[in-house]
């Protein structure tokens, strides 16, 4: 049984260090970037962001004051059991939330969208979002933050089959140049597309690859990995770099996921993980051991299995 | 590998910022302030503008620069406030503000996130003598929220909230800060998009359109959506 204690603190110690400490991976990535960067201004500002992280973990502050929308994925094992079950678990992952939020402290950015009321605490209705999956043979619980920038570089298109790799490529283009101007998307990014499945999974599938695979990950599907190395490059030559300047650097990496969809159409979503790409991720292990992980690794063979039953993958 | 922004210039300013100062600046000059500069958004231009109420003291008098955003803050039970970060908000959604804060405030510099269109440069940022520095990154929130160095007041609060409320903030070498516009209304952003844009026809010369269009203000690449 997993205390719940020990949830709202790994809850509460991931949002703090998601706030404030650049994943490593994404960091790796912007300085591999700026090696290739040949704009001065882009290059400029690719140096900046790079000093902004290290200020941000010095004096323990946010690396940006836009906290974004905080939210939470949490993948919990088939055999994990929680003290109090799963209400217990979404309320320490609120009273997590309010309290990292008046600490860090985080800006209190969740409003209610018509009146516009602030509970200061960024918490409200339907807010954090808790998204969870389930893993097979472990005892365990992931749980994921992430805060991301939440106005610009995401879109949603109804393709058609006919459409093909040309309309994906399409379409990524058109959003990289729309919210890529003025560096709107706050460039470079972690680009996600969700392909497939119906409108709301395509959303998900896209937010998630975005935010929650990192920088070098490739999709096990070797013409899905083809296609996330070229879009990266398409990305990466449309002559735009950070903030919109001249220059290259739009792509840090391109992450797509898959789902099965109606015969006859190819929903797209992109979305930009932005150059505050906070998130953090803590395993709670069944006798109370907090540990945090490099990677949140969301996307298990299991999550992406094309089976009727678990068990058909599986050696005999 | 050699640092390839080594032509990029560097300015320190104390705010209020000079006429003269104002007038030598050249955009893509990268920008410090000293001062004290205010903080303002929808809430703030609804009360001051809309509702036509007074800015509290003598702030505008001290500041003419201020700074599209809101602070990642708190208040402890002491009342102090801690400010962590400070990112800005982008900015041409207030537009049709300004003219009216430019003329109440005596403002001259705009600091925010992505500029301004060249229209509204023209219409109304020159006619006010007035500039846009633009934030970098735009996450660069720890490095600006460094520069900070007291809360000097702030208005609003309770009506507001920590987000929107008006904070006067006294400031250090806060920055950096890009040169977006200057007095004659020039822009670096659209300068740069002119470059850009000469290359968009050829990104996508072999991909085909695809069968179902959609409506759409412009599906112009070469515009911008701002
Ligand atoms: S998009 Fe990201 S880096 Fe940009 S202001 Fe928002 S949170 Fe900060």
């Amino acid at each position: 049984m997993i205390a719940i204690e020990r949830v709202e603190k790994a809850a509460y110690d991931i949002m703090v260090k998601a706030g404030i400490e650049i994943p490593q991976d994404y960091e790796q990535g912007i300085r591999a970037m700026q090696t290739h960067e040949k704009g001065d201004l882009s290059y400029f500002v690719l140096e900046a962001m790079l000093e902004n992280y290290d200020a941000a973990r010095e004096d323990r502050r946010p690396m940006c004051a836009d906290t974004g929308l905080p939210r939470y994925y949490v993948k919990a094992g088939n055999e994990a059991r929680i003290e109090g079950g799963f209400i217990a678990l979404e309320t320490a992952l609120r009273l997590a939330t309010a309290r990292a939020t008046q600490d860090i402290p985080l800006r209190p950015n969740r409003v209610h969208p018509i009146n516009r009321q602030d509970n200061n605490n960024n918490v409200g209705i339907n807010a954090p979002e808790i998204d969870f999956s389930f893993e097979p043979d472990a005892d365990w619980i992931d749980i994921t933050t992430v805060h991301k920038g939440g106005l610009f570089g995401t879109d949603y298109r109804m393709l058609f089959p006919g459409d093909g790799i040309d309309g994906i490529k399409r379409f990524f283009l058109d959003v990289m140049i729309a919210f890529g101007k003025r560096g709107l998307a706050c460039q470079p990014a972690i680009v996600g597309i969700g392909l497939g499945g119906s409108k709301d999974t395509c959303m998900v599938l896209g937010k998630q690859a975005a935010c929650l695979r990192t920088v070098g990950d490739k999709n096990p599907d070797p013409e899905i990995a083809a296609l996330e190395a070229e879009l990266k490059e398409m990305g990466n030559s449309i002559g735009m770099g950070a903030m919109g300047f001249v220059g290259s650097s739009m792509v840090v990496d391109c992450h797509i996921e898959v789902g099965y969809t109606h015969t006859g159409g190819m929903p797209m979503s992109v979305h930009s993980f932005c150059l505050s790409s906070r998130r953090a991720t803590a395993r709670v292990h069944n006798d109370g051991r907090i540990e945090f992980r490099p990677d949140p690794a969301w996307f298990t063979p299991y999550m992406r299995r094309n089976t009727v039953a678990w068990q058909e993958l599986m050696p005999a | 590998m050699a640092r390839t922004d080594a032509g990029i210039k560097t300015r320190r300013l104390t705010v209020p910022i000079l006429d003269e100062d104002l007038a030598s600046l050249e955009i893509g000059t990268v920008v410090y302030l000293d001062g004290v500069i205010i903080t303002g958004r929808e809430g703030v231009y609804k009360r001051v503008i809309e509702d036509g109420e007074e800015i509290p003291g003598d702030v505008t008098a001290r500041s003419n620069v201020s700074f599209h955003c809101s602070p990642a803050a708190s208040i402890d039970e002491q009342g102090n406030y801690s400010v962590g970060a400070v990112t800005a908000t982008a900015s041409f959604r207030f537009a049709k503000s300004l003219p009216d804060w430019f003329a109440k405030t005596d403002c001259r510099v705009i600091i925010g996130k992505g500029g301004m269109s060249p229209k509204h440069y023209r219409d109304i940022f020159v006619p006010a003598k007035a500039v846009y520095f633009t934030t970098v990154g735009y996450g660069t929130g720890a490095l600006l929220g460094r520069g900070i160095k007291s809360v000097e007041d702030v208005f609003w609060l309770d009506e507001l909230g920590i987000a929107q409320a008006m904070w006067v903030l006294n400031v250090e070498n806060f920055g950096p800060l890009l040169v977006e516009s200057d007095l004659k209304g020039n822009s670096l952003f659209e300068q740069n998009n002119k470059e850009i844009n000469a290359n968009i026809d050829r990104l996508y010369e072999d991909l085909k359109p695809p069968s179902l269009s959609r409506y759409g203000e412009t599906d112009n690449k070469r515009d911008e959506l701002i």
